[in-house]
């Protein structure tokens, strides 16, 4: 008997010790204070911390569309090798993955199958009405295609994010919806800014600009300029705004780029030799600089057919200067940056373009002041809670209200080790997991308590009394915990965020209380009940 | 110490006044929810805009209303916000307003807005949205006040910040008062750089309508989910009709607790439906321990009837459902005090729930039992209690 209390005794100090250790950590030995600590080993959620929760859309079709632009343009090429005439060639606005080619001969349906075949293999080729055929890119290649551009942004995204020094930051697919992202950054003071960053394409296109890069300071205007109808693949975008002023005005250029975002191979800020002014310069992958070059020696001043670059960013065009000869894999960026926007634009172009557009769904931003002063209201509820239940217990059981006073803070210890373990993030409705877990904690040891009360009442001796009212009170504990422990299950899986970090403590405490209300509890009894004589009265 | 000792209460004697009493409260919030406040959404599950904004005085609603009218948003809604004495209030622009195409669009006109008085080539510290450590940080390299090393100024700037944030709760209301925290010349170098308003953003949440729908529907399947595997673990453990009448008490105290949301009007957002999901387990612990103690009894019992059972599980397990209940109440009751704003409706549902709770374990599951197994022997003739499961089918048994 002495042995065996020995031996359990020896078991649940192992195990605060060990607990203990996952709750204050490494740092407690290097002399650093409990508290900091404490802080070292168990996180805080960004409502407490602050910082910001987004949920984004990837705008998946801006990549199919791409694709379906890179599509036409090799057909075009194709075609005109293979001398097929043709009226256009072009995507579906409403329908990104698919094709249309216009006018073609009837006898030409062989060579439009050889070409898809061998150079378009990821769509299908069918015949249309009126001489058309409609490319239709396969389900599985449009699947793959889609997720492809949610694995990437997701990655692109976490460059920026590092490179803006954030820490912990939480960046993944949210289960939701379709083609979601969610992005927590605890602890960023400046969300603003960081959403900026996250959101901004850094879609960098090198255009054809039409009309030698006039600029019209209206879209009508700019379609009168060409009798009500735009010249053939070509499109209207507007242009970015010079400092200082209110509207850009906008620009005709070729629908589809020279130059695509994903060929950017490194970008960084500089100044302009002359004026200073800050640019950004770029540079080109080997492939595109060959393209680019063809196009620059085309089009530059002296040559037969001059005409404008149009360097786009993000749909806008922020400059558009003639070309003086020929460019081949560099170029620079000038149009009004500031020290600080010519270096977060540089960062973006080397971090990489996303490879679809981003809208927000949702942006919830915790202020720091607010964090600091819910972790304040939070601890004192939990010290006001947790002090009256253990009042309450030491006064209504006396002796027994110390052991179960004891296994309360025990069940605490081990709760916050694990969380320390486990890296768990603290949230504020987490720290009202850990208050409840105290109330409903306690209920175990009342429950055993009751029945101990009643064994004695009916004439049972203590040994007997405690032994009976643990076997008995068991099934029911057991019963209880399992009912929270699913519903706190659901929390977890189900919840986001602040939710499910409180579903996760409601889990840790009611494991633990397991263990100190049953187990813990137990031993301390048997302990007290082993230094009494026989007949000697329990303390309950 | 001893409050209740051989308690001996007829229970299912009353049951006619728990129906009426239960019925009461069902009706009422059924009523508000249908006819009065509805079921009172926060802007988790229906999608819009709030800002929290503080204000360094106490604020003038008609002044604020003003400003928002003259930047055209003219529905805005302005509460006053927790005590009096934080100067808080939140303002709430609806979904119409809140378009994904530009989400934050809304919140900016907001603080565009209440920045009245702006001073060009100057920022507004208290922009808790922009101005953040980097900013105060470079401002201080750019002007280079202290000729010192870049690390004193991270120290100066985190001073600053913490100033504004620890302890002033997210506004300065006078570069000034920074006075003694910064050196004068520090202090000069940002009166050169910031500007003060008189508020300060303290949160935002701003939810699309296509996540907030999604919300929506997670939130009660979430609740839904619980409640059928509660009714499942029940069924394994009692008897079919023990899980119905546990569910059936269960959904009676969250339907008086979403009752009470919209009686008092109170929004419910994501972490009250946690709080509900908690209750859903906590009500069914109240009412799992009165059963396995008729489980008991019947064993034991064998001349009495079921209703004489029942009360006198009830009785017996009193003490500890009013001792539970009573210090879980005090807890929650410490958040409902003292865990402020942020978890008042979180506190509110678990403060109102665990009441309701621990009655319905005694005043509906119980008596639900008891008119079903009547009802039951009624109708086969026989008068047979239904004996809740064998030991063989669930009793686990542990020796510590």
């Amino acid at each position: 008997m002495q042995k065996n209390l020995l031996l359990k005794t020896g078991i649940i100090v192992a195990i605060l010790l060990i607990f203990v250790y996952g709750m204050l950590g490494p740092k407690l030995f290097s002399g650093a204070g409990l508290k900091a600590s404490l802080l070292d080993r168990i996180h805080l959620g960004l409502d407490l911390k602050g910082g910001s929760h987004l949920i984004l859309q990837v705008m998946v079709n801006d990549a199919v569309g791409a694709q379906s632009d890179h599509a036409a343009e090799l057909l075009k090429d194709e075609l005109q090798k293979a001398k097929v005439n043709y009226a256009d060639i072009a995507k579906l606005d409403n329908q990104p993955e698919k094709v249309v080619i216009k006018g073609v001969p009837l006898d030409a349906s062989s060579t439009i199958r050889g070409i898809v075949n061998d150079r378009l293999p990821e769509y299908d080729v069918a015949a249309g009405p009126d001489n058309s055929w409609v490319l239709t890119m396969k389900p599985q290649q449009l699947a793959d295609l889609k997720d492809r551009t949610l694995e990437q942004s997701i990655e692109a995204i976490r460059t920026r994010v590092d490179s803006l020094g954030v820490s912990e930051p939480l960046i993944q697919k949210n289960g939701l919806g379709d083609n979601q992202i969610l992005v927590q950054l605890p602890g960023v003071d400046d969300p603003g800014r960081v959403k900026e960053i996250i959101q901004s394409t850094a879609r960098l296109e090198l255009r054809e600009a039409l009309d030698h890069g006039q600029t019209y300071p209206t879209e009508q205007a700019a379609l009168q300029a060409h009798n009500g109808i735009l010249p053939a693949n070509s499109v209207i975008l507007p242009s970015k705004p010079r400092r200082g002023e209110q509207d850009g005005g906008f620009i005709i250029v070729s629908r589809v780029p020279v130059v695509g975002g994903t060929d950017i191979r490194s970008a960084d800020p500089g100044n302009k030799s002359d004026t200073n002014e800050p640019i950004v310069n770029f540079y080109l992958t080997a492939a595109a600089g060959k393209k680019f070059g063809a196009f620059t020696a085309a089009h530059s001043k002296d040559s037969a057919d001059p005409s404008n670059l149009a360097i786009v960013l993000d749909n806008k065009v922020i400059t558009a200067p003639s070309i003086n000869s020929q460019i081949n894999d560099s170029g620079i960026i000038e149009g009004g940056f500031t020290e600080e926007s010519a270096k977060d634009l540089a960062m973006l172009l080397r971090s990489g373009a996303l490879p679809a557009s981003l809208h927000y769904l949702t942006e919830r931003t915790v202020g720091p002041s607010l964090g600091a002063d819910s972790i304040r209201a939070g601890v004192k509820a939990a010290i006001a809670g947790m002090a009256a239940v253990l009042i309450f217990m030491l006064v209504y059981y006396r002796g027994a209200g110390v052991n179960a006073d004891l296994a309360l803070i025990l069940n605490l210890v081990i709760l916050l080790g694990f969380m320390g373990f486990f890296g768990a993030v603290l949230t504020l409705p987490g720290i009202a997991g850990v208050i409840l877990t105290v109330g409903m904690g306690v209920d175990s040891n009342v429950l055993i308590f009751e029945r101990i009360r009643e064994e004695l009442r009916s004439g049972k001796a203590s040994a007997a009394a405690v032994d009976q009212g643990f076997d008995r009170a068991w099934t029911t504990i057991l019963d209880t915990h399992v009912t929270t422990i699913v519903s706190a299950l659901i929390l977890f899986f189900v919840g986001t965020g602040p939710v499910s970090g409180f579903g996760l403590t409601l889990i840790f405490g009611l494991l633990a209380n397991l263990f100190t209300a049953v187990f813990v509890s137990r031993v301390i009894f048997d302990a007290v009940l082993s230094r009494k004589g026989r007949g000697e009265a329990l303390s309950i | 110490m001893e409050f209740f000792r051989n308690t001996n209460i007829d229970f299912l004697g009353k049951k006619w006044y728990f129906l009426s009493f239960s019925l009461i409260f069902s009706v009422a919030g059924v009523l508000s929810m249908l006819f009065w406040h509805g079921i009172p959404l926060g802007v988790d599950f229906r999608g819009g805009t709030l800002v929290y904004v503080k204000f360094v005085a106490p604020p003038n609603v008609q002044t604020i209303r003003g400003d928002l009218d003259k930047a055209g948003l003219h529905n805005a809604t302005i509460q006053s916000y927790g005590s009096p004495a934080d100067n808080e209030v939140v303002i709430r622009l609806d979904l119409k307003e809140t378009s994904e195409a530009d989400l934050s669009k809304g919140k900016n006109q907001i603080i565009n807005a209440l920045e009245t008085n702006p001073v060009a080539g100057k920022q507004d510290i208290n922009n808790s949205d922009r101005i953040g450590f980097t900013a105060v940080r470079d401002a201080l390299l750019a002007a280079d006040p202290l000729h010192a090393e870049p690390a004193e100024y991270d120290r100066q700037a985190r001073k600053v910040l913490d100033f504004r944030d620890k302890d002033h709760g997210g506004v300065i209301k006078s570069l000034d008062d920074l006075k003694g925290v910064v050196p004068d010349a520090v202090l000069n170098a940002l009166k050169q750089a910031f500007y003060t308003s008189d508020f300060g953003v303290r949160s935002a949440d701003i939810v699309g309508p296509q996540v907030g729908g999604q919300l929506k529907k997670q939130a009660t399947l979430a609740v839904g989910f619980s409640l059928i595997a509660m009714l499942v673990y029940l069924w394994f453990r009692f008897e079919m009709i023990y899980g119905v009448a546990a569910v059936v008490a269960v959904f009676h105290d969250t339907l008086i607790t979403v009752g009470a949301f919209s009686l008092t009007n109170q929004e419910i957002t994501l972490t009250v439906i946690a709080a509900i999901l908690t209750l859903v387990g906590y009500s069914m612990n109240d009412t799992i321990v009165v059963f396995d103690r008729i489980r008991e009894n019947v064993k034991m019992m064998r001349r009495e009837s079921l209703a004489e059972i029942v009360n006198k599980s009830i009785n017996q397990t009193l003490s500890r459902t009013i001792l539970t209940s009573g210090l879980t109440f005090l807890t929650v009751l410490s958040l409902y005090l003292f865990g402020g704003e942020v978890l008042h409706g979180f506190s509110f549902a678990l403060v109102v729930g665990i009441i309701i709770g621990t009655y319905s374990s005694i005043a509906v599951a119980a008596p639900m039992l008891v008119a079903y197994t009547e009802w039951r022997s009624k109708s086969s003739g026989r008068g047979a209690i239904p004996l809740p499961a064998p030991g063989a089918k669930g009793k686990v048994r542990v020796k510590v």
